[in-house]
């Protein structure tokens, strides 16, 4: 790294996205649709998403599976393109035919840390070569020994040794391969990463050092995230703010002290109640009930009532948004209305 | 009696480049109605001791010497007919993916039939009285009406309570579950841990319960073993294991865990990682990651010894007697 990040952390949002929307048309056969009359289904990946991501913080996005956070993951950066809503990267918009930003500058500035380091990185490439790829891609080199001592930079900085560059993926172990994912993600120098699931196919050791390591690196180089993950413990261990997604959609976005301290959506609570007491506290909990429903034909309503301990009639038909609730933005109405605790 | 014992179990993988020792001389027991938990990271030898008690290891795994008992009777070595009437009927089997451990040609109702049947002598239609009776105890909603359902007509977190169902059919006394809530969603995990509790604690089952995830543990067990790259670390009472571990590499385990109730910028954890089979270091196997380890730990291999808290053992020559007294 040529300068490390000295700047303070201003407040500003690197990236934000508003009413952000991704639907999949699930199609049946052209034919049957016609004789049953029947609209094409469409499954709302996610719907209507809101919030933003201050430069230089970490955005815990958390949930079950199937409630659409790899999807979000995707739709950012670029993978998918948005059914309906705005991303802003720097308050630019980046999903418009006419923006600012061409696709290389805007890839070069957010990469992406997948969950399997097994099917994440190619078997057939030397190391040096997987980790040179965005660096050859964006032209970010002026020659090769230029390349060369980079590469051997960025593997000092991941934890791993310059001679290991001349290895193949599968010499080395699970965390070593996250390790390389890293390098190869931060080599573009970018400002924005999207971690899915970075430790979930990792061992607990493991899994505490590659959270270092990520955490390091924000330090080091300024790097803002969006880490998404279904482990409640390992979110609340990383994130600055936490959002918590259900079916496609947010029910709480809040500060992580204050997500964790005074959880105000049902389900939120309902998460934190999963959570295994490791401490041995033998606190009381709410046993959990239910399951997640089918996304492509969700209840109507709010999303989350036929779960919910604190169902009304109003959630069983209309849909709650999102509200301020002191720090909190959380969308429910029972919350709304006081109904709670 | 204990129920089950295991005594110095060693399970070898011969290959071309020599013999593998997958799980080297390992002893534990499980009483009735007791929760064994058993945790390590991936290739620790978990779910290699769990195959050979239940006698489903697979070739060329075998089993090198040691003995496998249950209700004082040794099981490993029988005849596979013998070895088949006890998997099933004594022992019962929870796998990680209740997906391939049901089959998906035949409705859960003839499933569970065939086995209650084949290990008791209810009729047909007294099987399937008792296959209702199952399903409503591990919480299916509407049990008579699903019962003729197939397996992908469930949710991965209804289809785990089959595989549990199934598992139970013949009372047995002790049920092995191999990561049984790993593939399941957090608050699915929850209710399917709560079930296992509550079942052990009825019927009087054993669990021998084998994870990566000790917040599983923490949740059920009643006592836990440590594995380490084919050994016993540690093993002693829930709350003392967990509380005050002593072998340095659960030390390690339990400190790299991210917890909510404690704010640190930092996790601690243990440099490099688990040895793989081939490369196991001689003395301890832990010993170049350890930050306690001393001369003897790279020389000797340390057993099981006293940790000076009753029921509590680990294989660590800081608790050795002669080289504690200094």
């Amino acid at each position: 790294m040529t300068d490390p990040y000295q700047g303070p952390l201003t407040s500003s949002p690197l990236l934000e996205v508003r009413d952000l929307s991704k639907y999949f048309a699930l199609s049946s056969r052209w034919l049957s649709r016609i004789f049953t009359r029947q609209p094409r289904p469409v499954l709302k990946a996610i719907d209507g998403l809101s919030f933003q991501i201050l430069r230089g913080q970490t955005f815990g996005l958390v949930g079950e599976s199937g409630c659409g956070k790899s999807t979000v993951a995707r739709v950012i950066v670029g993978l998918y393109t948005p059914t309906r809503g705005e991303i802003l990267f720097e308050g630019q918009f980046v999903n418009q035919r006419n923006h600012r930003f061409s696709r290389a500058s805007l890839h070069s500035r957010m990469q992406m840390i997948f969950q399997d380091p097994y099917a994440s990185l190619d078997t057939r490439w030397r190391v040096r070569d997987i980790i040179a790829e965005p660096i050859r891609a964006f032209k970010l080199a002026q020659s090769r020994a230029a390349l060369r001592n980079r590469v051997a930079e960025l593997l000092l900085q991941v934890g791993l040794s310059p001679s290991d560059g001349e290895k193949y993926p599968h010499e080395f172990s699970g965390g070593q391969r996250q390790r390389i994912s890293i390098a190869r993600a931060i080599s573009s120098n970018p400002d924005f990463l999207v971690c899915d699931e970075p430790t979930s196919a990792l061992d607990v050791s493991v899994q505490a050092q590659i959270l270092n390591l990520i955490k390091e690196l924000q330090r080091r180089l300024g790097l803002t995230y969006l880490f998404i993950s279904h482990n409640l413990a390992v979110v609340h261990h990383i994130s600055d703010h936490v959002g918590v997604m259900y079916l496609g959609r947010l029910c709480e976005v809040a500060p992580k002290r204050i997500l964790f301290s005074q959880p105000q959506h049902p389900y939120t609570r309902m998460l934190l109640d999963t959570i295994p007491d490791l401490s041995l506290t033998g606190r009381k909990r709410q046993p959990v009930t239910g399951e997640v429903p089918n996304p492509i034909n969700p209840p109507s309503g709010c999303p989350f009532h036929p779960r919910c301990p604190a169902t009304n009639e109003r959630c069983r038909v209309e849909q709650p948004h999102p509200g301020a609730s002191g720090e909190s933005m959380v969308a429910c109405h029972a919350v709304e209305e006081n109904r709670l605790r | 009696m204990a129920l089950l014992e295991v005594d110095r179990l060693r399970i070898e993988f011969p290959t071309r480049r020599g013999v593998l020792v997958a799980v080297d001389d390992i002893s534990f027991s499980i009483d009735q109605g007791e929760v064994l938990g058993v945790v390590g990271e991936s290739g620790a030898g978990k779910s290699i001791t769990g195959a050979a008690i239940i006698g489903l290891l697979e070739p060329p795994g075998q089993i090198a010497h040691g003995t496998i008992r249950l209700q004082g009777q040794r099981i490993n070595g029988l005849p596979n007919e013998a070895m088949r009437r006890i998997r099933g009927a004594k022992i019962g089997v929870i796998f990680q993916d209740p997906l391939t451990s049901l089959n998906p040609l035949y409705t859960i109702g003839r499933q569970l039939v065939q086995t209650i049947t084949t290990h008791t002598d209810l009729t047909t239609s007294q099987a399937r009285d008792r296959a209702i009776d199952l399903l409503n105890e591990v919480g299916i909603p509407a049990a008579e009406r699903r019962i003729d359902s197939y397996p992908h007509e469930f949710s991965g977190g209804m289809r785990q309570r089959v595989v549990i169902a199934l598992a139970l059919c013949a009372k047995p006394g002790l049920i092995i579950a191999d990561e049984p809530t790993t593939a399941l969603d957090v608050s699915i995990q929850a209710q399917i841990i709560s079930l296992l509790r509550r079942l052990c604690q009825e019927h009087r089952t054993a669990i021998m319960l084998i994870t990566h995830d000790m917040g599983v543990i923490a949740e059920t067990a009643d006592r836990v073993a440590v594995m380490y790259a084919g050994r016993i670390a540690e093993i002693g009472p829930l709350r003392d294991v967990v509380k005050n571990p002593k072998h340095p590499y659960t030390v390690g385990l339990m400190d790299s865990i991210p917890v909510i109730e404690e704010e640190n910028d930092e996790l601690a954890h243990i440099k490099g990682a688990m040895p793989g089979l081939q490369e196991i270091p001689i003395g301890c196997s832990f010993n170049p990651r350890c930050p306690d380890a001393f001369d003897q730990c790279r020389r000797e291999r340390p057993d099981l010894m006293p940790t000076g808290n009753p029921n509590q053992v680990a294989a660590c020559w800081k608790y050795d007697g002669t080289t504690n007294n200094d």
